[in-house]
């Protein structure tokens, strides 16, 4: 049986809303096989065929099978997704077309198992919204801390009115601890940021590099060279083994790793700033080390506007040979296997022959973290590097 | 409205069957123009205007007619991963049904831009949606869902961080679509009925929002594949190689094409006949001044008309490409036009509607409309009707 964290003032409070609920009615013949077959869907159309046949079963459905379908989402690959979110709206719609509206209660106990699939959750709860949007309301001061991305931005957003009202009426402090609490529970960048902008003018401090888990610290080895964009495929000397004290011959003479130091508060590794005379055509590689205290999932996530590669513990994780085309916090998301202890994280970094003003950056942001964007946090992680120490080097 | 230009223009006119579908982005053929005889509105005034109806999401990408209903996409949520596709009733603009799906792809685009950028497609009898994360889907036209791929979910580099755009055509049992830029860089013609890759070809790895146009006649049919070297023709069912073009091409405006010709942005505007039997491609003319800004070009009859980067429109006589007249909008623009015989209907980035008789010597913008709302998406044209969408709103004139 799965663990269930059910939040019973919640779903007393759902059970009281007076709404009708649909007539039971049993699943049609063949839904259970209907429902592997979606979930059996694969690239390149693989069960698509089937899938087509198997979807009008599954639609046919009445709302008795909300939850078994919600529920089969926790199986489902991101395409047998939509074949089953596709379901559901055309379930709910032909039932709330006959007058018919799912049931809140059972809804709101979906809704609080956390270790559901968060889209389906998120469903869910949008779902009660369409239903019974006051208790919806009601609800979303309980997702803070949900595990969910999807249903803590609408809590984040709560708090943050709650913290804007509390500054209008002239409570800084209580303010300020709101946003704080904010900021804290949010994953979502735009939210990130926004509330980073209105502590700052409060004079708090966030540690947004700690907040995210970029990771500031590197040894960089570079320039090799890219010349007619050959360097991204080209196997340079760290691809096949990172030694820290060796000399290598680079596109202008010979190189070793130097260290450099992020401050940006988004974790920006700029290459420039070894480089200052913005050289192009050019590899380097970036190389740090992750302690993590336990074996678990994680993810990587990029963003980069040259091309890359990345490999983790000497395994290449995925590259991308565009350039120049637009960077952005979490732009790559990587699922990776972090062992218990020392973990190499070495990123390659091409910079092509473009000589327009938007196309001198040669810089990444990598951060590490779990799937709902929360920060892992190593155990070698050193301070936060301060703006003013790192100048000083 | 000058008798003898408008006899003209009808006998010029191309003749298709009778229909009044928009089935993709610049309707029938990828041409611009209404191939039935639709009307459009008289004027874009508030008078002219039937209905809106509200949005749930950004796009850029076209409404498309099928039957007496209006099909759109949009995209919506903080990471622009929440796709939709929504079908109206052309007569009232009554949401008539909403599918929301999950973006499988990379949906990192551009400010300007936005994740529902290309047109949907249909055949007649289903509906295929396609958005900047590389993800299709296939319904009937009352939205059950029949198959969907998620093409940079099977292909991981096939994406662009500024944006995806080109709009697919679907020529009997194939849907083609461009997924074209700087890294995993292919075209792919898709089952109809199950979305599998009949066929799946490298293309340049360069970044192209420019979609398909369908040359040749019925039965006939060549794909023009435009890209940043050139325009190649290919088989719609098999992806084969028919000609190539390889001058070069625009990567933002894309091509018209009227029978076997093709009016390409390519060194200015250049004119090409292909045959559809692997003939060698036949240069007709070149204008280098004739320059189309993000807008594609379309032909009508004799004339072609083409807005520039600075927002002027000219008319271009279409056997040498001769300028013929040429009038300043209200720009900018993002959009391309559209044409009746008659009329040809342009809406500008800052929302201004701006409708322009063709029938005399010279064209005149007979009416304007302001929107207050950008606009960056292609109009559509049935019947009477001129459909235009922004983020928030789409609009019907033509009552």
């Amino acid at each position: 049986m799965r663990p269930r964290r059910v939040f019973l003032p919640a779903i007393l409070f759902l059970t009281s809303v007076c709404l009708p609920q649909s007539a039971l009615r049993a699943a049609p013949d063949g839904f259970d096989q209907a429902l592997a077959t979606l979930l059996a869907v694969g690239p390149e159309a693989k069960g698509n065929a089937e899938a087509s046949a198997a979807w009008k079963v599954v639609a046919s459905a009445d709302s008795e099978s909300l939850v078994p379908l919600l529920e089969a989402m926790g199986e489902a690959n991101p395409l047998a997704l939509n074949w089953i979110r596709s379901a559901l709206e055309t379930i709910v719609d032909r039932d709330l077309a006959a007058g018919k509206s799912p049931s809140i209660a059972t809804l709101g106990g979906f809704l609080f198992e956390v270790t559901q699939n968060p889209r389906a959750r998120r469903f869910a709860f949008e779902l009660i919204q369409r239903s019974a949007p006051n208790a919806a309301e009601k609800l979303i001061p309980g997702l803070l801390n949900d595990p969910a991305v999807e249903l803590r931005r609408d809590a984040v957003a709560w708090l943050t009115k709650q913290a804007a009202d509390a500054k209008t009426a002239g409570d800084e402090a209580a303010a300020g601890l709101l946003y704080e609490q904010a900021i804290r529970a949010a994953r979502d960048v735009d939210q990130i940021k926004e509330l980073n902008a209105t502590l700052t003018k409060m004079g708090r401090t966030v540690d947004l590099p700690r907040h995210f888990g970029f990771l500031m610290e590197w040894k960089v080895l570079a320039p090799f060279d890219n010349t007619g964009r050959a360097g991204f495929d080209t196997v340079y000397p760290p691809e096949t083994g990172v030694q820290l004290e060796a000399k290598y011959p680079g596109k202008n003479g010979e190189i070793g790793w130097q260290d450099l130091v992020s401050a940006d508060p988004y974790g920006m590794v700029d290459f420039n700033k070894l480089f200052p005379d913005l050289i192009k055509e050019v590899t380097g590689y970036a190389y740090t080390e992750f302690d993590s205290a336990e074996a678990r999932p994680a993810e990587l996530r990029l963003g980069c506007k040259n091309a890359w590669k990345i490999w983790v513990n000497g395994k290449l994780i995925f590259g991308r040979d565009e350039y120049h085309r637009g960077a952005r916090i979490d732009q790559y998301r990587m699922p990776i296997d972090l062992q218990k202890g020392k973990n190499t994280i070495l990123v390659k970094l091409c910079q092509n022959e473009q000589k327009e003003t938007w196309t001198v950056e040669w810089q990444f942001q990598l951060r590490v973290c779990d799937s709902t964007g929360t920060a892992i946090l190593a155990r070698n992680r050193p301070p936060t590097p301060s703006p003013d120490a790192v100048a000083k080097q | 409205m000058h008798s003898r230009s408008l006899a003209l223009l009808l006998l010029l006119a191309p003749v298709f069957p009778a229909s009044a579908d928009w089935p993709n982005f610049r309707g029938p053929r990828g041409t611009g123009i209404a191939e039935d005889g639709a009307t459009g509105p008289a004027a874009l005034t508030e008078e002219t205007l039937a209905w809106s109806s509200d949005l749930p999401g950004r796009g850029l990408s076209s409404p498309i007619v099928v039957g007496d209903r209006v099909f759109l996409t949009c995209s919506s949520g903080p990471l622009q991963d929440r796709l939709h596709l929504i079908c109206f009733a052309a007569a009232d603009g009554k949401k008539l049904w909403h599918r929301e799906y999950w973006a499988t792809g990379r949906t990192m685009t551009h400010e300007k831009t936005c994740v529902a950028a290309p047109t949907p497609a249909s055949d007649g009898k289903r509906v295929f949606a396609i958005y900047s994360s590389n993800d299709v889907f296939c319904t009937d036209l009352d939205g059950n869902l029949l198959w969907t791929r998620g093409l940079t979910y099977d292909y991981p580099n096939a994406s662009n961080s500024l944006g995806m755009a080109s709009s697919p055509v679907v020529i009997d049992d194939t849907f083609v679509a461009q997924i074209e830029n700087d890294s995993e860089s292919f075209a792919v013609g898709l089952d109809v009925l199950t979305g599998a890759n009949k066929w799946k070809i490298d293309r340049p790895k360069a970044a192209n929002w420019t979609s398909p146009v369908v040359v040749g006649p019925a039965g006939q049919e060549i794909v023009a594949l435009q890209s940043s070297k050139g325009i190649l023709g290919v088989v719609p069912s098999t992806g084969s190689e028919v000609w190539n073009y390889s001058e070069g091409a625009a990567t933002m405006a894309s091509s018209a094409a009227f029978g076997d010709i093709i009016y390409a942005p390519s060194n200015g505007l250049t004119a090409f006949k292909a045959a559809s039997n692997g003939a060698s491609v036949e240069q007709l003319w070149r204008q280098s001044e004739q320059r189309p800004g993000t807008g594609s070009p379309l032909v009508l009859g004799d004339k072609g008309y083409v807005i520039n980067g600075a927002g002027v429109l000219n008319a271009i006589r279409l056997k040498d490409g001769e300028r013929l007249w040429r009038i300043r909008l209200k720009g900018p623009f993002s959009s391309s036009p559209i044409a009746t015989a008659t009329h040809l209907y342009v809406f500008s980035e800052p929302g201004i509607g701006q409708c322009v008789d063709l029938t005399g010597a010279e064209g005149v913008v007979t009416s304007e409309v302001d929107l207050k709302e950008t606009i960056l998406g292609t109009p559509s044209l049935s019947g009477n009707a001129v459909y235009v969408r922004s983020d928030k709103h789409l609009w019907r004139f033509g009552k």
